[in-house]
């Protein structure tokens, strides 16, 4: 192994990120912010397509529904995001089972067509149900957590709603990213990679497939679902077309971008995309185009992701070392 | 009770909005029964076939036939489009995972729409009627305009035109054959990689037709394409993928459900649709007339 490798790059990343508010601008934490949810939502996503083989075409389903839980309870309920935010996780991991239970039955092509099926059922009650979610307007203004009391204590007084808020989703990003970790490195995360790799001889094993494969939905799903929660209050705002599925196909094209063999490639992929699209952004007004090409670069020319590509790049690096 | 003569004109209207649906979505199911590829990029083929009737509409003039002449020419544009990515790019990753196929389609949907957008902007285009169809006539006290009326003729002769080519010539016998197994008709010694390209050729045909058939009726708008997809894939999920004749029956379904849903829950019509997509997948995935994969 190299040195670039014993770099606890984790740590590191984590750390810098909490520096963002202090150093960058109010613009920076903004993106920083965006970067964190959807890191969290594409690794979610990796838990299905890339752990377990499964492709799915309606991620964004769950994070509508998460959205909309978390929104609905906190700007019609009054709820505390306390209680708001775990219930998005929940409702999103209830959806997942049910309609995970129909999609687990089917293979491949079949899988993603029900998924996407389910997911377009999802927008179009979020879509139609005007006297619950707003409709085709969406659900605006979805109120900060309440930092009062945060603001009060020593020390960490005296930052902006939106800085306390970026602090509270790096935490919670960082607390669900550590379990999904823990997940895919557990026995059940490896039985996950086996069924990937050959769902029959796991069969044959003795391993209940479907069941191993509902279990990833659910908690797909219900990861997917807090992304959604946290997404819909940095937003400012729900919409439909959280649960659209060109959002599904947004965040594959993340989880492939950063490599969907590695645990943290989507993360990268989440992080690189942002940035990227808010760079374009600024010369042209095609950034469609631009994904476009760029997602036509990377599946002829790198498969594997830059996750995928970068460990090509340190092996090469490693053997001219010894060499 | 509900009035029949609307009715009437709410089916007329559904069977209208059904053979746009089939000329859509038959070309989606046949790269699907052949490839085993669903084409995200075929709704966006569609939207550049309104686009490219536009267009030629603008240079041609409206009189003497020339809309006709429009239409063909721009589905004839968007077939050599369609052979053209099959040959350059998509058939490098053929036998590659799934996902990079569905992911390289998408890339196609974000390309091409965003260049539509760069050619034709953000406004709506619209083409008028072909003189000769702009009338309309009264059934059962039900208006139909007399494009609806072609329309619903077409859709069917095109059917069966299709149909033909797939059943009777020598190209839809390798079609067909290449659906069912593409090793043993290389090993007889058909141009197999020849046979795709002609299988996008005609698929992108058909969905080009449509858009440029269309652009009469409805505007022709940038995001219709992300719109027409979902549309087609659930004609072809209740039809079943890559059946011919299910698609048809797809579409016809799909357009009953959508006009009387909105007859009788007027917002959840596009609900009922989704909805009945995914029962037919939990019920028979391989649709209504189609046959289980091996």
């Amino acid at each position: 192994m190299t040195a670039l490798t014993r770099v606890p790059w984790i740590a590191l990343v984590l750390i810098a990120a909490f520096f963002v508010p202090v150093v960058g601008s109010r613009f920076y934490t903004f993106l920083a912010n965006d970067i964190a949810i959807w890191a969290l939502f594409a690794t979610s996503l990796n838990l299905l397509v890339g752990v377990t083989g499964l492709v799915s075409f309606g991620h964004a389903a769950y994070f509508g529904i998460g959205a909309y839980t978390t929104g609905l309870l906190m700007k019609k309920a009054g709820l505390s995001f306390l209680l708001a935010f775990p219930a998005a996780g929940v409702l999103a991991g209830a959806f997942a089972l049910v309609f995970g239970f129909f999609c687990v039955r089917l293979t491949r092509i079949y899988f993603a067509m029900l998924t996407l099926a389910f997911a377009q059922i999802v927008w179009a009650i979020c879509f139609k149900w005007n006297e619950v979610t707003g409709g085709e307007q969406g659900m605006p203004e979805i109120p900060y957590p309440d930092f009062d009391r945060v603001a009060a204590l020593p020390l960490i007084g005296g930052w902006r709603t939106a800085e306390y808020f970026y602090f509270l989703t790096l935490l919670l990003v960082a607390l669900c990213l550590w379990l999904l970790r823990r997940i895919v490195g557990s026995p059940f995360g490896r039985m996950l990679t086996t069924v990937r790799e050959n769902a029959e001889r796991a069969e044959f094993i003795g391993v209940n497939v479907r069941r191993y494969e509902l279990a990833a939905f659910v908690l797909a799903g219900a990861f997917a679902g807090l992304a959604g929660g946290l997404f819909g209050i940095f937003n400012r705002g729900v919409f439909p077309d959280f649960a659209y599925w060109t959002k599904s196909s947004e965040v594959l094209i993340m989880t492939l971008l950063g490599g969907m063999g590695t645990f943290y490639g989507p993360a990268l992929g989440a992080f690189v995309l942002i940035l990227l699209n808010q760079q374009i952004v600024s010369y042209t007004e095609y950034w469609p185009f631009v994904l476009g090409v760029i997602l036509v670069v990377l599946l002829f020319v790198f498969p594997g992701g830059l996750a995928g590509a970068a460990q090509a790049t340190a092996r090469l690096w490693a053997r001219r070392q010894r060499a | 009770m509900l009035d029949p003569s609307f009715v009437f004109a709410q089916s007329l209207s559904g069977l209208t909005a059904a053979m746009f649906l089939f000329l859509i979505a038959s070309g989606l199911s046949l790269i699907f029964g052949v490839l085993r590829v669903l084409n995200f990029a075929h709704g966006t083929f569609y939207m550049l076939g309104a686009y490219a009737a536009y267009q030629l509409v603008q240079w041609l003039g409206q009189g003497g036939g020339r809309f006709w002449l429009a239409a063909l020419g721009a589905a004839t544009a968007i077939a050599l489009l369609g052979g053209l990515v099959e040959r350059l790019l998509f058939r490098h990753l053929y036998g590659k995972e799934e996902l990079y196929q569905l992911l390289f389609t998408y890339a196609l949907v974000l390309i091409l729409s965003d260049g539509a957008k760069m050619i034709w902007g953000t406004q709506q285009k619209s083409v008028s009627r072909p003189p000769g169809l702009t009338g309309s006539f009264t059934v059962f006290g039900a208006t139909v305009p007399h494009y609806n009326l072609f329309i619903l003729l077409l859709g069917p002769a095109i059917a069966l035109g299709v149909w033909f080519v797939l059943q009777r010539t020598r190209v839809g016998r390798f079609i067909r054959a290449a659906a069912l197994d593409r090793e043993t008709l290389g090993a007889l010694g058909v141009n197999v990689s020849a046979l795709y390209t002609w299988v996008f050729v005609i698929a992108s045909f058909l969905g080009g037709l449509g858009g440029a058939l269309i652009s009469p009726m409805r505007a022709t708008t940038p995001g219709m394409d992300t719109e027409i997809i979902v549309e087609a894939f659930v004609v072809v999920v209740i039809g079943g993928l890559g059946s011919f004749w299910g698609t048809f029956l797809g579409a016809l379904v799909y357009g009953q459900v959508l006009s009387f849903g909105i007859l009788f829950f007027p917002r959840f019509s596009i609900f009922a649709v989704f909805a009945l997509m995914a029962g037919v997948l939990i019920v028979r995935p391989w649709g209504l007339l189609g046959r289980p994969l091996q």
